[in-house]
């Protein structure tokens, strides 16, 4: 049985499925309600909550934490002010991704690092020569994400003492509420507007009691594991394990992926000076093997297959596949360039989409490929095309009032 | 006299019939000759106690190769492997470290020892993943002479781009193995000493040595050599005990029209000068073969059965200083209820796995200090496990078997023989058992010790050694169990090995039996 998380005695009695994942080992569900879409749409359209408190987390503090940061990180931490959240991927010598994750300058000699994986021991080693301590907060804190159009509202009942209306996209603050005092960062893994609320994990009960009470009539619902990746995708958001393989658990070479080559290039500053990977990395900057793509299979496609069979499409409702497949030349060959990771049919855009690594020279977008896809046991060339990410960017997830 | 075999197979151990069926099926006349009532040497399963079923001997499968589950049809002669998921280590003071099926609940009880520990754990079992497949090769291959000059070049060679291959850090990694000793080895990946401790039995398992030994990082390599579905590191409980994979062996042996002799103990090798002719059987019976196979021991291989005067002088020195002194001894249980763990009150999950006792660096420590001076420990490691959660038919209903791999046991003792302290060191077992396990007493029903001295009188393992030899560098690859026999021959024509001393070693792997016979068969071909 995994463990439960703070959130656990408020989350069991509303999952209605009794769909539960393990999620680094802590219960999680996958969806509340049998009616899969309604959390889906919650993110969309009002607000969804999400209990995150599996992530791991690491506080830094010291007076070298900021020198500590540039040397593990690839972005440049002397530019990440007080207040500001940095995403970040982190490598090892050879270049290839550990991790990545969100980076919140809590202080100026105090970081709080967020993964989905553990990394202490990496963290720690790095810290060699610098006057830093690296302490695990995982279980002290507990985390929710209130992601959706309606976020910035519900939160606003519920918090006092933070100016939620001019929270940038990627900024943090503090607040309280009636169970005490709350960091908010205005992140999520949504790609809409929202919030992810950190609090101490004995606060966390009357977090969650906060948030329905002042969300319900805003049509807040508590969201699982399922809505999560079919929204991330939408977002564009890679997924460790998933869409790339952290460089700690890859068998072979050929299973690693350095962050230029998974849409991270613009998190990898090369002029800050020495960080772990740099020396590698330079040696790709000009031409990274792999990129990472979106794919889109458009409707028409959708009923040119099924209907080969006398069908309409039927993928709807089926959620996010993380079964890789192939991505061929669209020039009917068979000449495969790629895979497709993460895909779904999006019920909000109405299209089939997908994370896809292709090899940098048939990875321009716009081009024309064909994806895998299987239509009644048989397996068919889908064209598709190759669009830039995200899929799904509202102006929302980044406005202020 | 009747018409000559085109091969006998001395011993019926697991690795004699896995030759046996090589042969067979490819066409051989073979006969197998066991000394014993039943086949299987160390891999038996026997009704000790009325109603209970002890793996005598061996008691996990792991390193059995799945080439030879596949070629010899091991499945369709009745092999079931099944799982075993957990690992539990107790120490004296009270502390435990659980290794669960679920990675995050392993990485929880880990990291409850170090934090850092539980991230190193995936590391390391990952760095020890690429060592073992990069030594996948070597494992079902026969190792090369060490003939620099000479016909042997090209397999040394490959064998060099197999280690090179691994790149600088697994390379650096393969020679501290080699070298370094268990303790030392782990201390390099892990700060808690439960977890350097818990690892570092695989280090010691049936050698002579303690994890500060030199040398015991290599039987912690060995250990990791194990494979099954593609997984390496996975430790099985055979249905029916070990002895049923020696049945299933038996049983593809007979289908390819292998004869099996039991009762059958031989006296010596029949010989035309220089050539082996056959063998004589202790009852006087004569039977003739083309090629001699020798699953035993070294010393009963070539002192007993061939005698050193007609034997090359270096090897009969190499032969006569082959350490196969044993280390351990095997107690098993017959248990009328269910072990009730201290340190695990109200819980049953853990009893599906092994587990072990007295697991503390320091402990070992001591323990083996006793042994080296002729003492079995008073305070052993105890590597264990209840047999019959896997497979209750071991058992009868309820009841169960536990089996209990008992370190040290030294074959000499100081004082007394193994005959009159026998039940003395199966009391102290026990003793050792009930401070972990305070009900150990009042469900125990039967109980069978096996001290060096009994492995080596009923199964004919010299020394009591379980792998017929010590596995350290010196006595590995292409010196196992001499210079020279690299290729499974010996200075006797027609006469092979193909028994845990032979390369690559001991344990239910079944792969000296399989590389001999591929050896032999290759010979064959070339000669016709």
């Amino acid at each position: 049985m995994p463990y439960p998380t703070p959130f656990y005695e408020k989350i069991a009695p509303l999952v209605e499925t009794n769909e539960w994942r393990s999620w680094s080992g802590y219960k999680a569900p996958v969806y509340y309600d049998h009616a899969h879409e309604r959390e889906y749409f919650a993110f969309r359209s009002s607000a969804g909550l999400l209990d995150v408190s599996p992530l791991f987390k690491y506080d830094i503090t010291g007076p070298d934490a900021e020198r500590w940061a540039n040397r593990v990180f690839t972005r440049d931490f002397t530019r990440c002010r007080v207040g500001q959240v940095f995403y970040t991927p982190w490598c090892d010598e050879t270049g290839d991704m550990i991790h990545d994750g969100n980076v919140v300058r809590l202080a100026a000699d105090h970081l709080r690092v967020t993964a989905a994986d553990p990394c202490l021991a990496w963290f720690d080693d790095l810290a060699y020569g610098l006057d830093v301590t690296i302490e695990d907060v995982s279980e002290a804190i507990a985390g929710l994400a209130l992601q959706g159009p309606k976020a910035r509202q519900i939160l606003k009942q519920l918090v006092r003492g933070a100016d939620l209306d001019r929270l940038r996209y990627f900024r943090q603050t503090r607040g309280s509420f009636g169970g005490g005092d709350v960091i908010i960062t205005r992140t999520g893994y949504t790609g809409d507007l929202g919030y992810e609320l950190w609090v101490e994990a004995g606060a966390a009960g009357a977090l969650w009691d906060g948030l329905f009470t002042c969300g319900r009539p805003y049509g807040l619902l508590p969201a699982g594991l399922g809505a999560l990746d079919m929204v991330r995708v939408e977002a564009g958001l890679v997924l460790i394990e998933v869409d790339y393989i952290s460089a700690r658990h890859a068998v072979i070479d050929g299973q690693k992926s350095n962050p230029l080559e998974t849409g991270m290039a613009w998190a990898v500053d090369f002029d800050k000076g020495y960080f772990v990977g740099r020396e590698a990395l330079l040696a790709h900057r000009e031409n990274p093997e792999w990129q990472l793509v979106g794919l889109e299979v458009d409707w028409f496609e959708l009923e040119r297959l099924w209907g080969a069979v006398n069908l309409r499409p039927k993928i709807v409702g089926r959620g996010t596949s993380r079964e890789a497949v192939p991505v061929y030349r669209a020039d009917g060959r068979g000449v495969q360039i790629g895979q497709a990771t993460s895909h779904l049919f999006s019920p909000l855009l109405k299209k089939y989409i997908a994370l896809a690594t292709l090899k940098t020279p048939d990875a321009a977008a716009g081009a024309r490929v064909h994806l895998e896809m299987t239509v009644e046991y048989s397996r068919y060339p889908a064209e598709a095309t190759i669009v830039p990410l995200p899929f799904f960017n509202p102006e929302r997830k980044r406005a202020v009032l | 006299m009747s018409k000559p075999y085109d091969a006998i197979i001395i011993g019926g151990g697991h690795n004699g019939l896995t030759c046996a069926a090589y042969l067979a099926r490819a066409g051989q006349t073979v006969l197998v000759l066991e000394k014993r009532p039943l086949v299987g040497g160390a891999t038996v399963t026997e009704e000790i106690v009325p109603g209970f079923h002890f793996t005598v001997f061996s008691y996990l499968v792991s390193l059995l190769r799945t080439e030879i589950i596949q070629e010899l049809e091991l499945v369709k002669h009745g092999l079931m492997l099944l799982p075993f998921e957990s690992t539990l280590d107790l120490a004296p003071d009270g502390r435990y470290l659980y290794r669960e099926a679920d990675h995050w609940k392993t990485y929880r009880n880990i990291a409850s020892h170090s934090r850092r520990d539980a991230e190193a754990y995936d590391d390391y079992k990952l760095s020890m993943r690429h060592l073992a497949h990069a030594l996948r090769q070597v494992m079902n291959a026969a190792p090369p002479n060490l003939d620099l000059a000479g016909a042997d070049r090209p397999a040394l060679a490959d064998m060099a781009r197999h280690l090179t291959d691994l790149g600088e850090p697994l390379l650096r990694q393969f020679i501290q193995l080699l070298t370094m000793s268990a303790a030392d080895f782990l201390a390099q990946w892990f700060e808690s000493e439960i977890v350097q401790a818990a690892l570092a039995t695989s280090g010691i398992i049936g050698s002579m040595v303690s994890p500060k030994t030199p040398g015991s990082a290599l039987v912690l390599l060995y250990h990791y050599l194990g494979e099954m579905d593609g997984e390496y590191r996975a430790w099985k409980f055979a249905k029916g005990g070990t002895g049923a994979v020696a049945d299933a062996l038996a049983s593809a042996a007979r289908a390819h029209g292998a004869e099996i002799r039991t009762e059958a103990p031989v006296a010596r090798l029949l010989r035309r000068q220089d050539e082996v002719t056959g063998v004589v059987l202790e009852s006087g019976e004569e039977l003739q073969a083309r090629t001699v196979v020798s699953s035993l021991t070294p010393q009963m291989s070539f002192l007993r059965l061939v005698g050193e005067e007609s034997l090359p002088a270096d090897f009969v020195a190499q032969i006569k200083h082959w350490n196969s002194l044993g280390s351990a001894g095997k107690v098993n249980l017959a248990l009328a209820g269910e072990p009730e763990f201290a340190a695990f009150k109200g819980r049953r999950d853990h009893l599906a796995g092994a587990f072990s006792f007295n697991v503390s660096l320091d402990s070992y420590e001591k323990a083996y200090d006793e042994a080296k001076f002729g003492a079995y420990s008073s305070a052993p490691y105890i590597d264990s496990g209840l047999i019959s959660m896997a497979d209750p038919d071991l058992a009868p209903p309820g009841s169960h078997v536990m089996t209990c791999f008992v370190m040290y046991a030294p074959y000499h003792l100081k004082e007394g023989t193994w005959p009159e302290k026998r039940e003395a060191f199966g009391q102290n077992v026990v003793d050792n058992l009930e401070r972990y396990i305070p009900n150990i007493r009042r469900i125990l029903v039967g109980m069978q010790v096996n001290t060096p001295w009994d492995i080596e009188e009923r199964i004919g393992l010299t020394g009591g050694n379980i792998f017929h030899g010590e596995l350290r560098l010196g006595q590995m690859f292409g010196r196992r169990p001499a210079a020279g026999t690299a290729g499974y021959g010996t200075p006797l024509a027609n006469y092979f090995v193909c028994g845990s001393s032979a390369h690559p070693g001991g344990a239910i792997s079944g792969a000296p039996g399989r590389n001999a016979a591929r050896q032999i068969l290759q010979r064959n071909n070339g000669r016709s």
